[in-house]
């Protein structure tokens, strides 16, 4: 079967033709949307098949390197969420990117993207999950860096590729930890044998959770994702909403299936990522109750979503987890989208505060933004609904204080989504870009349409168990009991809140100053962490550059040579007769050595 | 008739006093004429093994005088390319006196 | 016991030798070589090897000291000026000397010293069926003498032809070299 390899390489190809022969041509830009559809049809072509297939990458001794494909239920499943969102998002670029002058190296940056994507959802093994986890993470530093001339820009892109640096090392112990333990690297063979104590798998299995913690943007490591907004929008929504922070969830559920769930049931390692999941997803929630720029409200809210799927994971329901990545990717996506049309027609103001009735003046872009608006705020009856009630069921059966804790995020949640609406999108406008914003054009309304349609339908059993990555059918549609009404009633009481103190208000009427500044976690980052561990490296590397090498071995060489050189030199005598002497005097030695001795 | 040792002991004398020439006298030209004796003391020594280890058919071991043939050649041609480096090297230093070539002094 | 005319040779080679270093004038010294050579000829002579001994004095004394002696009078060399009492180099120099000396001494003292095998006319006579082919060697050893010149000839063409060449290429480039060396810069 050569179409799951066609779909892994074929964006390469279109990157690699697009850096290599069409560098500046505007052809790109076509070239990476085409390329980004044949994927989307390969996909759908390759729905619920199953199949695997490898070569040999690299021998050393007798460990080999397989590079392969493992197609299954979950696998195609997201690569339907990949491939689709991707396509649209190419779509909504072409519009969104058009006057920018680097465009074909945006285009050439997001089939990169797409590569390496594939790579992490296709891998059969754990080692080519972590080369193409490193893919994801380089083209996520190109693609947030896409502005570099601002330094705003180049730093986020920085902050991110070191933070997930941070969580990769750990992720590498976790791998080669896991291959200890288990033998192999591939996925389909991995078993856990008797006798390995639940520390040592607990230990494997958080430091291939650091990973995650990276990718998918968690506490503590979480710091990246809201700079990495200074990326252009589209690719917000497909990498730091879509897809790559949800990496992190796939790659953890992957593990779970490979070692068997029932392993983790109980396991110390379990806890701890549904506690950090839970912690997460509250955290962000209360900074995003205060942001002011759209689309990081938008990135504490995918924060916070995504810790909703990592508790999920960690509360071993890993299917509550993956099915709401599937419907997450839709309307998260649609809300970054929506935020990149009405920052396109605001002329790149980002500021809520300086926006305001947009909903007159955007009517396509409005009412596709609230549909996704309701499907993340998890209104009965849209997709986000459905999932985020899996997760508080599972988290109502198994651990009652994470159940609380989603709660309580989900009363924020649609507190501070609510806020956002009312702010930027009804009253008047308080910006003169604002009033000026008009309908931006079909290529970037179309994927907004087609994705609040799939944001709304997404979550009905219908769809779902065609399309979402492991799906697992509820017994009834929708399980009236406790929790539904507690979610309900968060909702609305979220909602009314949000109402109540933000109607009409032409500026923020709430200001705490914690929330404002994320918990000072960034600040706390930047003095300590980041300053101290540079100073520290810098006399390291004082020490070690200037003394070792510069002092001992460059210069200690040099000197030495030069010293030799120098005593050397009175030997060259330059005279004529000594050389002649002491030519001489080695003939008789060698008569003498071969003669006499 | 002389032994082989006593034309070794008179190739190895003549062989000494070149060497004590190119170590003792400063003028280039002599220090040459010298290098010339010791090349004449390896031939004669050539020779004289010529004539003492004859060849299986018992006549002088012609090996030998053809070494001796080419080395007398040799220094022949050796001796042309040297006496025209030295009228080279006169003519850009005005001198032949080692005491005075000291270019290659560290 | 070595003949006398051994002695004669050695002697003028030795002496001659000790005067070429001893001389500050260089045409002496030149002179001096050419008696050495001369010697050195004797000697050969003395080892039947006749042909080496007339080319000795051929090429050396007659061509390449004349070339020697037209040098010193084209550069027009003075007398070496006396050594400004640097007696170390000269002590170094004999050391060196004395040394190789007493090295050949214990050299020879410890080799074999083979006598001069006999090349009378049974000899000779016996190694003529050696060169049936060249007539003119085979008679001369079968009338007693020694035809050096010829057998010298006959390896030289047989056996080191190639050599030969090489050396004809090697004094052709010799004197295309010294005439590149000797010609005056262009400027």
């Amino acid at each position: 079967m050569t179409l799951p390899w066609i779909l892994l390489f074929l964006p390469l190809l279109t990157a690699a033709v697009n850096f290599l022969v069409l560098k500046k041509s505007p052809i790109a830009a076509w070239l990476s949307t085409a390329s980004a559809l044949a994927t989307a049809v390969i996909a759908f072509l390759l729905l619920g098949k199953t199949d695997q297939a490898s070569f040999e990458w690299a021998t050393v001794g007798d460990f080999s390197i397989k590079l392969g494909y493992h197609l299954d239920p979950l696998a195609t499943g997201m690569m339907i969420v990949v491939t689709v969102v991707g396509l649209l998002v190419h779509v909504f670029s072409l519009a969104y990117m058009k006057e920018d002058e680097a465009n074909a190296r945006y285009f050439t940056g997001l089939s990169l993207f797409m590569f390496s994507m594939t790579g992490i959802v296709l891998a059969d093994n754990f080692l080519m999950t972590f080369i193409f986890w490193e893919l994801v993470g380089l083209s996520s530093y190109l693609l947030i860096g896409h502005w570099y001339h601002k330094n705003s820009a180049a730093d986020a892109a920085k902050k991110a590729f070191l933070c997930n640096r941070v969580g990769d090392f750990g992720f590498m112990i976790g791998i080669l930890l896991l291959w200890g333990i288990t033998g192999t690297m591939k996925f389909s063979d991995m078993g856990v044998p008797v006798g390995v104590s639940e520390f040592t798998l607990s230990a494997a299995v958080l430091c291939i959770f650091c990973g995650a913690i990276g990718k998918s943007a968690q506490v503590p490591l979480h710091v990246w994702l809201p700079d990495a907004m200074e990326g252009p929008t589209p690719v917000s929504a497909l990498i730091h909403a879509a897809t790559m922070v949800a990496a992190g969830v796939y790659m953890l559920f992957r593990l779970q299936l490979s070692l068997g769930a029932d392993l983790f049931i109980g396991l110390g390692a379990s806890d701890v990522i549904a506690w950090v999941g839970g912690f997460t997803a509250l955290l962000a929630a209360l900074m995003a109750t205060q942001q002011n720029d759209i689309k990081r409200v938008l990135a504490y809210s995918t924060l916070s979503q995504l810790g909703y799927m990592v508790m999920a994971v960690g509360l071993v329901s890993g299917e509550a987890g993956m099915f709401h990545l599937f419907t997450h990717a839709w309307f998260k996506a649609l809300l970054f989208l929506g935020s990149g049309a009405v920052i396109y027609a605001c002329h790149h103001e980002q500021d809520i505060w300086k926006m305001g009735g947009l909903m007159r003046k955007m009517p396509i872009t409005g009412i596709t933004f609230f549909i996704g608006f309701l499907a993340l705020i998890a209104v009965p009856g849209t997709s986000g609904f459905f999932s985020k009630e899996q997760i508080l069921e599972a988290a109502h059966a198994k651990q009652p204080v994470l159940f609380w804790v989603a709660v309580a995020v989900a009363v924020l949640t649609p507190f501070y989504m609510t806020r956002l609406v009312i702010v930027a999108f009804f009253g008047k406008a308080r910006d003169e870009g604002a009033s000026h914003a008009h309908e931006v054009g079909p290529l970037m309304w179309l994927p907004l349409a087609i994705l609040s349609v799939l944001g709304l339908i997404a979550g009905y059993p219908f769809f779902a168990e065609k399309f979402a990555p492991a799906y697992k059918r509820p017994e009834h549609l929708i399980h009236f009991g406790m929790v539904t009404y507690i979610s309900v009633g968060a909702v609305i009481s979220g909602v009314i809140a949000a109402i109540l103190v933000y109607r009409g208000k032409d500026r923020d009427p709430i200001s705490i100053p914690l929330l404002q500044q994320r918990f000072y976690i960034d600040q706390l980052y930047d003095n300590v962490l980041v300053r101290y561990l540079q100073n520290a490296g810098a006399a390291i590397i004082a020490f070690i550059d200037e003394l070792f090498i510069n002092g001992l071995l460059v210069g200690g060489i040099g000197r030495a040579a030069a010293s030799a050189g120098n005593a050397m030199r009175k030997i060259q005598s330059g005279s004529l007769q000594g050389y002649a002497f002491a030519f001489g005097l080695g003939v008789l030695m060698v008569i003498y050595f071969t003669v006499f001795l | 008739m002389a032994s082989l040792n006593d034309y070794l002991l008179v190739s190895g004398l003549l062989f000494a006093i070149g060497l004590a020439g190119v170590v003792l006298r400063r003028s280039i030209i002599v220090m040459f004429m010298c290098l010339e004796l010791m090349l004449s003391a390896a031939n004669l020594s050539l020779v004289a093994f010529s004539r003492f280890h004859p060849a299986a058919n018992g006549l002088p071991d012609m090996h030998g005088q053809m070494l001796v043939f080419f080395v007398i050649t040799v220094a022949a041609a050796e001796v042309a390319v040297g006496l025209a480096i030295i009228v080279a090297l006169y003519r850009a230093r005005q001198t032949i006196h080692t005491d005075e070539l000291t270019t290659l002094q560290g | 016991m070595p003949s006398p005319l051994f002695w004669l040779f050695a002697t003028l080679m030795l002496i001659g030798g000790i005067a070429v270093i001893s001389f500050r004038n260089p045409v002496a010294s030149a002179m001096s070589v050419v008696a050495c050579f001369v010697g050195l000829a004797g000697l050969f002579i003395g080892l039947s090897t006749f042909f080496v001994g007339v080319i000795q004095i051929l090429v050396y004394t007659g061509a390449v000291m004349v070339l020697f002696i037209f040098i010193i009078m084209l550069l027009d060399l003075k007398n070496e000026e006396k050594r400004n009492s640097k007696y170390a180099p000269i002590a170094a120099g004999l050391g060196l000397v004395v040394l190789f000396t007493v090295q050949l001494v214990g050299v020879l003292s410890k080799s074999p010293n083979p006598e001069a095998p006999p090349l009378d006319r049974a000899t000779l006579a016996a190694a003529a069926g050696d060169y049936l082919t060249d007539g003119k060697i085979a008679s001369s050893l079968n009338a007693g003498q020694l035809p050096d010149v010829h057998l010298i000839g006959h390896m030289l063409f047989t056996q080191y032809n190639f050599p030969l060449q090489i050396i004809g290429v090697l004094l052709l480039v010799a004197t295309i070299g010294v005439v590149v060396l000797s010609k005056k810069p262009a400027e």
